[in-house]
């Protein structure tokens, strides 16, 4: 994919998607600089600049996803790295408060930010910290984002995996792959909540349903049910438990397949039915109850999906978004998923940089409004 | 998933004793046969098969060889006894078990019976205690078979089965009407998890697709969440949370709706999506309502989904987690709203919790072939819709101690569609849904229960010399007192409610008390003393000109139908005025023009080319039949038209009934060369209607009537009397020419319809397409 870059915008590149719960933040770290513009580069661009790049943590809950840079990337005729940071969207206001301090605001650039914090946060980004934002959709941003990553590559190798032998759970390995044409595809953003969306051009898609059993569902379910507080802990908790204590299988109610309907006995009937019981209440786990909310959010992502797939008649499903970040277990339910109940039809795919792409396509919005200005 | 077994309902301190005699629960056990049953996770569903004994009224013509003696009647009454089916079916809930297979066996004559038919996730846990109990034999019938097998009779069997819910509107309910073919259609089965089966005939259907994200989950989860163990409390629990309390919706990411998407500020981004915290304690009632609306979105999202793949467009809910539940009744309707944008409906049962026992039955029943007759809700026996929201009916919701209760009869005749409705799909009997109308059904229930001691005096008139008639028309009353105001606060028991339904329920009642015919030596009195007057009427009318004798004839027609003990203010005049006649009857109408008048264009039809055939659905017996419709039909005849007339199988009111028409018929041919002629040459034909009520249902036929109206080419409909073509079928649009006439013989009617009693309706219509061939 060619960017059209004329004229470079001023730096620093940034490019910012504020979700439900997380802030996706992608920076551009020129490594082509000259000896005379080091010289003219103002104080506080150096600062930033340093501040990004030589810390992997920023205050609490910052986070900079160092396994995600990529490195010696050309944009614009600049080269240098992207790096990919995050931080929870509470943290918003003390992330505004920086940029005032910073004195942000004397850099000129356009601080250009996408998803729905882009317009929650924008009068608060003026007021606090003298900063107008250039509020972008978030599906465009999203798209174009992915389409991008996906063209650039991995630091040589692929973005783009999935898993081969999905039904079974023994020889399931994850395999690169480069896809020579994405399209159609449909797109499963999984955040807070779901977004289903069906592509079938850079410029041609259309959201066709969204869910709201999302990563925000399992975390505020297993915050509720565990006492956990934080996604990665979730995550850890659930790889450990064992859902079948929580959720009641086919075999559970038959003795074994519903062979009226051809349903293994190990399907899953009823999704946390066996806390109908007070005694089974009592005998389960923590990790029981976090891996059942994983598997529950999972399997029903999945069989919408699926059911979207077959309507808008898209064979290839590809999942993104901040869920499936060190998600193993999801990203393989669902690939399994797709397999299973489509009799091989379907195939999911999965993206490295998982949740990044509405931010990289704010930053690639930077690069462009400078071009048309 | 459709398994409603789930975990048991911890058995909460509960009087377990019947607070109903289980002799008005269990009925007719003496003849019981062919048992199943529906163990489900809280609620028992028991079904049989009886038969019941009741009185009929028959009449039977005397000899007429002998020499007749003025004053003998015309035809002999008796009231003998029949033999009908009927199938019952009772709910309760799974503590009554043990007790109610006791009271069965106790009183279990039939020992044919060896099998009971048993479906339901709890009927493997019973199966030792109820072939301990019964002596029989458990035969398991699998449980989505079951299911569809039930919703398939009962959406064939019952008008109005089917309903929307609309919280937030006048009536709650809004009944669907019966379409002619019920397939294909989606079943959403919500027990502990989902099934989405699609049916597509009697017996093929499908699982097509489920989730296991259903009512086990909502229980599971919610009972983790708020520590409340029950089902029902924590639907009440979420009926006053409140979901934005712990859903992140759109305006909290977005500070307000997501524009370029259409996605509104209130609508849920991430279920769940604030409860991510440890600083914050949320209210039970908040998660549950959250919980709900999660489920109940995701599980409208796949129905929607599903519905779109298959081209279905009408979807039946049902399984534990709706049964009657306002409140997710209520989320999964606005769920099908908002993902298919109003395009499909979600619908519901009435008897949705029966089905299984009805499948089950159904199953055991085979080789009685239940399906080859038409059966008919028992108004009498059936307990109806139960309450709407927990606010307003808590003890009836908690159901404790209580029995729901359905009761169908087997009817004689199978039911069909008139040939001639001009789109049966769209065809409504009923002119006004009291459901809707608060003014009419206030009106309407203060009317019928003023009428009651009226009926009641009537029933016992009827059976003087009869054992306990008193009792039982005390009886009588109470049961249809009872029903009167169970329809005040519930008038959707039973569907929507009707003019029809009322007077089709105190029909019931009456049976239920062996009064099958109180009107009986009333309407014997009337034809016997009309038929005196018939030769004179008829002589009266030969000796007019064209145009005078067709307008005394329709006047004949109109004054006859002045008499009719249905309507109150005619019954008391008869009642105080025996002497009133058929000439102070054509005073009493009003004068041209008519409230409806359309009687030019009906002269200026007769000046055309005769009818080929007119089917005429008659009325009262006495004047009515004999003086007005008889000369009326004569003139059709002698113009070449034939004649079916169409009458009650069975009594109601005074109206006159097939059997009775037979004989008045006869009698009349005896005396009238033209009436003999016309029978001789099958040009004048009597056919039953295959109803018993006052009203008329034409999607509800007599398969006989049906045939005979196809093959005689019939291009003319005449419904007479304000019960059939007032009450019901006044906007019924037919494909031939028809004529809808009636008296109103009631002063709010009349008032409502802009006249006053005794106004004359007289709509004579012409489909479009006719007229266009006519010009």
């Amino acid at each position: 994919m060619k960017l059209k870059c004329s004229s470079k915008p001023a730096f620093p590149w940034f490019g910012m998607d504020i979700g439900g719960s997380l802030v996706k933040l992608v920076y551009f770290e020129p490594k082509d600089i000259t000896a005379e513009e080091e010289q003219e580069e103002v104080e506080n661009l150096k600062s930033i600049r340093r501040y990004l790049t030589s810390n992997t943590a920023y205050g609490k809950t910052g986070v900079r996803d160092v396994h995600l840079e990529l490195r010696n990337l050309t944009i614009c005729g600049r080269t240098g790295n992207l790096h990919f940071i995050r931080f929870p969207t509470a943290a918003m206001h003390r992330f505004i408060q920086m940029g005032r301090d910073k004195h942000f605001s004397s850099l000129h650039t356009t601080l250009c930010a996408t998803g729905g914090g882009a317009y929650k946060f924008e009068n608060d980004f003026r007021t606090m910290a003298d900063l107008e934002l250039l509020k972008l959709d978030e599906l465009d941003c999203l798209i174009q984002g992915l389409l991008y990553i996906d063209s650039v590559g991995f630091n040589g190798h692929p973005e783009c995996y999935y898993f081969e032998n999905p039904s079974d759970t023994q020889n399931c390995i994850k395999r690169p792959c480069c896809l020579d044409n994405l399209f159609p595809m449909l797109l499963v953003n999984i955040g807070s909540g779901v977004s289903i969306l069906a592509v079938y051009a850079k410029d041609d898609y259309k959201r066709v349903t969204g869910s709201s059993l999302g990563g925000g569902t399992f975390l505020g379910l297993c915050c509720l049910l565990t006492g956990c507080e934080t996604f990665e802990e979730a995550l850890e908790m659930a790889s450990k438990g064992d859902s079948t204590n929580v959720d009641k299988l086919v075999k559970d109610i038959y003795g074994g397949d519903y062979q009226r309907f051809g349903l293994q006995g190990s399907a899953v009937a009823s999704s946390f039915g066996h806390m109908m019981s007070k005694e089974k209440r009592e005998s389960i786990s923590k990790e029981d109850l976090a891996r059942a909310t994983l598997v529950t959010i999972t399997n029903n992502i999945g069989s919408i999906a699926r059911m979207c797939a077959v309507n808008e008649k898209i064979e290839r499903v590809v999942f993104v978004g901040n869920f499936l970040r060190i998600n193993t277990v999801s990203t393989k339910l669902l690939a399994y998923a797709m397999d299973f109940w489509s009799k091989g039809q379907l195939r999911a795919l999965f993206l490295e940089h998982e949740g990044y792409f509405g931010a990289v396509g704010a930053f690639l919005e930077l690069l462009k409004s400078s071009d048309d200005a | 998933m459709a398994l409603s077994s789930g975990a048991d309902r911890g058995s909460h301190s509960m009087d377990k004793s019947i607070t109903l005699p289980p002799d008005e629960i269990f009925r007719n056990l003496e003849n019981a046969k062919r048992f199943a049953i529906d163990i489900g996770g809280s609620l028992t569903k028991l079904a049989y098969y009886s038969t019941v004994q009741h009185k009929v009224a028959k009449v039977r013509s005397f000899d007429h060889s002998a020499k007749e003696t003025e004053g003998d009647p015309l035809y002999e009454i008796s009231v003998q006894e029949e033999i009908t089916a009927r199938l019952h079916f009772i709910k309760f809930e799974n503590a009554y078990i043990e007790t109610c297979l006791d009271f069965i066996k106790d009183h279990l004559v039939n020992t044919e019976t060896k099998v009971i038919k048993a479906t339901g996730g709890g009927a493997h846990k019973f199966k030792d205690l109820i072939e301990k109990k019964l002596k029989l034999k458990v035969d398991k019938e699998d449980e989505m078979t079951c299911l569809i097998k039930g919703c398939n009779f009962v959406l064939k069997n019952i008008p109005h089965e089917a309903f929307v819910y609309a919280k937030h509107a006048d009536s709650e309910f809004r009944f669907q009407n019966t379409h002619p073919d019920i397939f294909p259609y989606l079943l959403i089965n919500i027990g502990s998890g989902v099934s989405i089966v699609k049916v597509e005939a009697e017996d093929k259907f499908e699982r097509i697709g489920g989730s296991s994200i259903g009512g086990g989950t909502f229980w599971g989860l919610g009972a983790l969440l708020t520590k409340t163990k029950r089902f029902d409390e924590l639907l009440q629990l979420a009926s006053k949370g409140q979901h934005t309390n712990v859903d992140m919706l759109v305006k909290d990411i977005y500070g307000g709706a997501y524009g370029s998407l259409g996605l509104t500020g209130d609508l849920i981004a991430s279920s769940f999506g604030k409860s991510a915290t440890t600083d914050k304690e949320f209210s039970k009632e908040d998660m549950a309502k959250s919980l709900l609306h999660m489920i109940s979105n995701d599980i409208g999202q796949l129905a929607c989904l599903y519905a779109k793949l298959h081209n279905l467009t009408r979807v039946y809910f049902g399984g534990f987690f709706i049964r009657g539940h306002p409140v997710t009744m209520h989320t999964i309707t606005y769920s099908i709203n908002f993902f298919t944008k109003g395009e499909v409906q979600a619908l519901f049962l009435r008897h949705e919790g029966y089905l299984g026992a009805i499948g089950a039955f159904l199953k055991g029943a085979e080789e009685d072939n239940p399906n080859q007759y038409s059966w008919g809700e028992n108004y009498a026996g059936s307990s109806g819709l139960m309450s709407v929201s927990p606010e307003l009916n808590p003890v009836q919701r908690a159901r404790s101690g209580t029995f729901d209760m359905l009761e169908m009869d087997r009817l004689e005749r199978q039911l069909v569609n008139l040939p001639l409705l001009q789109d049966p799909t769209s065809y409504i009997p009923d002119t006004v849904d009291l459901t809707e109308d608060v003014l009419a059904r206030e009106y309407w229930l203060y009317c019928f229960e003023e009428a009651l001691d009226g009926v009641v005096k009537r029933a016992i008139a009827s059976q003087k010399d009869q054992p306990k008639a008193v009792e039982r028309a005390e009886k009588f009353r109470q049961k249809y007192r009872h029903k009167l105001q169970t329809l005040r606060h519930q008038p959707f028991a039973y569907g929507s409610l009707t003019v029809r339904s009322l007077l089709d329920t105190r029909e019931h009642c009456l049976n239920e008390f062996n009064f099958p015919d109180p009107y009986s030596k009333i309407k014997q009195k009337e034809n016997d003393m009309a038929l005196k007057y018939y030769l004179k009427v008829v002589k009266s009318v030969e000796e007019l000109s064209w145009e005078q004798r067709q307008f005394t004839l329709v006047k004949g027609l109109l004054a006859g139908n002045v008499f009719d003990w249905g309507a109150k203010a005619v019954s008391d005049v008869l009642e105080s005025d025996p002497e009133f006649g058929f000439e102070q009857a054509k005073l009493q109408l009003q004068e041209r023009p008519w409230l409806v008048d359309a009687y030019n264009q009906w002269i200026e039809r007769l000046k055309g080319p005769p009818h080929k055939c007119a089917l005429f659905f008659v009325d009262n017996s006495g004047i009515d039949i004999i003086l007005g419709v008889f000369p009326f039909i004569r003139e059709l005849l002698i113009r070449g038209t034939e004649v079916v007339l169409a009458s009650n199988s069975g009594p109601a009111l005074n109206d006159v009934t097939n059997s009775e028409l037979q004989i008045l018929t006869e009698r009349i041919a005896a005396m009238d060369p033209v009436i003999h002629t016309a029978l001789k040459e099958d040009r004048l034909a009597l056919v039953q209607n295959g109803s018993s009520s006052p009203c008329l249902d034409l999607s509800r036929l007599d398969k006989v009537l049906a045939t005979v109206v196809r093959e005689r080419g019939t291009d003319l409909v005449i419904i007479e009397g304000m019960g059939r073509a007032i009450h019901t079928n006044y906007y019924a649009m037919l494909s031939c020419e028809s004529l809808k006439l009636a008296v109103i013989k009631n002063s709010w009617l009349a008032e409502r319809l802009g006249g006053k009693i005794f106004s004359v309706v007289f709509k004579y219509e012409v489909p479009s397409n006719i007229r266009e061939i006519k010009s």
